[in-house]
């Protein structure tokens, strides 16, 4: 591999050859506001928050589309570069609506965060706030294209990662709107609700319908786990909050789906708190099911259990196990037909 | 599962999901990914973003059949003469890798013989697939650098699943495609933790880690460790327990999640076994059609109730975490079994999962360097045999399980019941994207989302029986009767009605035929005969 050496804001960096100077940056630990960059992407080189400066170079050339070369001097953080990041964050703001404080992604919004680093005002331009309707059209996706900065990352992953390109670019200058296809809602789309494009949006634009109003970023506590649902394995993040899932929310150290997931992995864990769910043993008495105490309920179990096979040999009794459940319980249960109740009866719906 | 382990010695994906975006070749077979593996379908479109060739064969025109550069529109059930007749196809170009056979493998001359009775002029005529397009198929495959097989229930739902599998690995194996990076034989898993719930004994035939309970040595093995003498029979798979329980030759069962009044083919057959015994109990977090007949139920936990592992389709062991605590009086199932088996008279002391997943790695070789520590966020491919090892990507590696790769003489075999006069359409069931099996209809949004079954029915059909795009139907087998909403669609083929199984309203499974696969059990979900009729 051929290493470049470059400096950056004074310090001597080595990186390897084709890397970018947002990527060496990154590398080296300096901090580089970005909201179109998404390391999985294609880089855009459009929100211009990027920028640096690079000796010999006319202008302040966007980092994250920019080779580092041989012995390049860069500056990341003068006075020039954070003005000019500071009239881009200020041009964003100016037509960006300030309902923060309802807003879901307070907390975890990119566009508040630099503001915040900036110090943008929100008065140095006093621009149009474009009011259009919301896309609530289906279950899962809360689209609000007034929030849209046009970073276009969600474009780019409907696209790149999940083979799918519904979304695009439609109209233009201030009038430019992302969303599907001749501006239909998500839910007359091609789109099949898999939400990597809620996992990239860096603002408010598109968040998780279900969340809606159900917690903080900070008042959430996140448990990395694995999908309940089919054999791929993804792993995603359950948002708790006051010992309840309020949503899902993927997790880029997922080992195998990094941070995509499918309609059912993020948006159907609701299915835990489903009123559905049987809460308490129940046993059946003239043909109707009657709560009962745990003690009650596994008596009755290891006595009816232990007669069949008192009466009839172990056999006569089978286990259907699972592949829902884990592994641990798995094992539990074969040992109990094995070394406990005494039969290789057990099986599970392998075949399905 | 079998023809895997029959013909390589270890019945698992061959290589690993994240293998599949720099794939060369990807030979997709009974394998709907998009909808029922996502991921692993977005995995294999950027894939073909890359460049890669995708070779489909389905019978329906699923997402990847149309991102396809060949789709062999095969009709259902007849894998095996296609398979043959590709296979037959290589061998006149001379497009096997014969230093592989030589080195690798065994009873090739058999096989090689038995091939020769699929020329592809014959297996056109039964599949219904062009012969050029077969042509294409064998060059494709067969002279890439290169290539990978995926399948999935298309392929084991069968009467003969694991032929199908067999003449799958034949084709693997006649190529010299496994063994490598982005080269081998990979079933996609059904469930989450159907891996490894096979990997764990769940099965009437092995202990955990695929050690044979008629094997002296390994039962010696299990009685040693677990201080009991135990049962030298064979157990009764699904099929056996509910022609068991209706001959009351079974007394009692426990079942834990599963629901197979909806999951398992015949569903009335289903039905009226657990209604023949004497005691039922089932352990569920849902009220399913089967707890529905129990004479006890016992809340268990989901996932996010408890901690564990399950095992991807991948041979990836990855942790569960716990997030909350059980519903209501509900408890984590590894606490209930524990509870049962001590009121039996076993001594289930175990003070968490970390503790079973011990006892676990002593006892399954594949497990062996498994710990929750090690697992951590990453999760680990088996085999990991010691507390060293990285784990596996892909198996086989210069040699496979068994030793030498066996070649299988496989013949064609019609499925157990083709439609006739009476049941004239061809039934085939799956999964569809938005719901998983039976249990994600208790997700409001899901629900709200893919609220009914559409059976799909082509155009012609639906023309011939004046059924309007969206109408209710009943559709009938020789085993029972439902109603259904339909859509006409030329995603099927003529002659075909394509349903889900994740409808209670709409139980496909009264349909479906329990005619089983010899080997695996494995219901034939995927062909039987029907008849659809307008309402009233």
């Amino acid at each position: 591999m051929e290493w470049i050496t470059l400096t950056i804001d004074g310090r001597t960096v080595t990186v390897p050859k084709g890397t970018t100077v947002l990527e060496a940056c990154r590398m080296n630990d300096i901090k580089i506001p970005t909201l179109c960059h998404d390391p999985e992407l294609t880089p855009a080189g459009s929100c211009r928050l990027c920028v640096v400066e690079i000796e010999g170079m006319r202008n302040l050339p966007p980092s994250c589309v920019t080779q580092a070369t041989q012995g390049m001097v860069v500056s990341t953080h003068n006075k020039k570069v954070r003005e000019a990041r500071k009239t881009i964050l200020e041009l964003l703001v100016a037509n960006h609506p300030l309902d923060c404080m309802t807003c879901q992604k307070m907390g975890d919004c990119s566009l508040a965060e630099y503001a915040y680093e900036y110090e943008v005002t929100g008065s140095v331009f006093q621009g149009e706030k474009r009011q259009l309707p919301l896309d609530d059209s289906n279950p899962f996706i809360l689209r609000d294209p007034n929030k849209c900065i046009l970073c276009g990352k969600c474009v780019r992953v409907c696209e790149e990662i999940q083979g799918k390109s519904v979304l695009d670019f439609s109209f233009r200058g201030f009038n430019t709107q992302v969303g599907p296809a001749f501006n239909v809602p998500y839910s007359e789309s091609e789109c099949v609700f898999c939400g990597s494009c809620v996992a990239v949006c860096p603002v408010g634009a598109l968040t998780e319908k279900e969340m809606k109003g159900k917690g903080r970023p900070w008042e959430v506590e996140k448990v990395q786990t694995t999908c309940p649902f089919c054999g791929t394995g993804c792993n995603f993040d359950l948002n708790v909050k006051d010992g309840k899932v309020i949503g899902v929310t993927s997790n880029p150290e997922a080992p195998v789906n990094g941070r995509h997931l499918c309609v059912k992995g993020r948006f159907g864990i609701d299915m835990v708190h489903s009123p559905n769910r049987i809460t308490e043993p129940l046993i059946k008495k003239d043909g109707e099911f009657v709560p009962a105490s745990w003690d009650e309920a596994l008596d009755l179990v290891a006595s009816k259990l232990g007669a069949a096979k008192d009466n009839y040999g172990a056999d006569a009794i089978a286990i259907l196990s699972s592949a829902r459940c884990t592994n641990e319980e798995n094992f539990l249960m074969q040992k109990l037909a094995r070394a406990v109740i005494g039969t290789n009866n057990i099986d599970h719906c392998a075949r399905t | 599962m079998a023809g895997l382990a029959t013909t390589f010695g270890s019945g698992a994906m061959t290589n690993s999901i994240n293998e599949i975006p720099y794939s060369k070749v990807l030979f997709v077979i009974g394998s709907n990914a998009t909808e029922a593996h996502p991921i692993i379908g977005t995995k294999m479109k950027q894939a073909l973003a890359r460049g890669a060739k995708l070779v489909v064969a389905d019978p329906r025109k699923i997402e990847l059949a149309e991102k396809a550069d060949l789709w062999l529109r095969l009709r259902p059930g007849t894998d095996i003469p296609l398979i043959n007749g590709i296979m037959n196809i290589i061998l006149a170009n001379g497009w096997e890798d014969k230093a592989f056979i030589a080195e690798r493998t065994e009873e090739f001359e058999k096989f090689k013989e038995n091939i020769q009775k699929f020329p592809p002029e014959v297996v056109s005529k039964i599949t219904g697939v062009p012969v050029e397009q077969m042509v294409e198929a064998a060059r494709i495959y067969a002279t890439a650098e290169r290539a990978q097989i995926f399948y999935t229930l298309g392929i084991t739902e069968h009467t003969h699943g694991t032929d199908n599998v067999m003449t799958l690995a034949n084709l693997a194996m006649l190529t010299g495609n496994v063994g490598k990076e982005n080269s081998g034989v990979n079933p996609l898993r059904g469930q989450n933790n159907v891996q490894g719930a096979c990997d764990m004994g769940a099965l009437p035939n092995v202990y955990p880690g695929y050690q044979n309970v008629t094997s002296a040595a390994a039962r010696v093995k299990f009685e040693e460790a677990w201080g009991r003498p135990l049962n030298e029979k064979l157990g009764y798979t699904i099929p056996d327990m509910f022609d068991a329980a209706v001959k009351k030759e079974l007394k009692a069962m426990y079942i834990m999640g599963e629901d197979p009044v909806l999951t398992d083919a015949d569903a009335n057959h289903v039905r009226h076994a657990l209604e023949s015994l004497d005691f039922l109990v089932v352990q569920d977090i849902f009220m399913s059609e089967t707890a529905k007949l129990a004479d006890v139920i016992l809340p268990g936990a989901s996932f996010a109730e408890k901690t564990g592992t399950f095992t991807n389709t991948e041979r990836r062991v990855q942790m569960v975490n716990k997030a909350i605590e059980p519903i209501g009086n509900s408890k984590a199932d590894w606490e209930i079994i524990c509870a049962v088996a001590n009121r039996l008279g076993g001594a289930f002391t175990y003070e968490s999962p970390e503790a079973v997943m011990k006892e676990v790695a002593a006892l399954t070789p594949q497990y062996g360097g498994i710990t929750y520590a090690r697992l951590g966020n990453k999760g680990l491919q088996w085999p990991v045999p010691t507390a060293e090892h990285p784990g596996t990507k892909f198996l086989h590696e210069g040699k496979f399980s068994r030793g030498k790769g066996l070649f299988m003489v496989i013949d064609y075999k019609l499925p157990d019941e083709l439609p006739d006069e009476e049941y004239p359409l061809l039934l085939s069931s799956g999964r569809k994207l938005q719901h998983y099996n039976v249990m994600t209809r208790n997700s409001k949004a899901l629900d709200a989302h893919a609220p009914e079954e559409l059976a799909e029915i082509n155009p012609e059909d639906a023309k011939r029986l004046g059924i309007e795009d969206g109408e209710r139907v009943k559709v009938a087998s020789r085993r029972g009767e439902l109603e259904t909403k339909v859509k006409v669609t030329d995603r099927v083929l003529p002659g075909m009605l394509w349903m889900t199984l994740h409808y209670k309203e709409s139980p496909t499974n009264v349909l479906t035929n329990a005619a089983y696969d010899p080997i695996t059990k494995t219901y034939e979900y995927k062909v039987c005969g029907v008849k659809v009729s307008k309402l009233g």
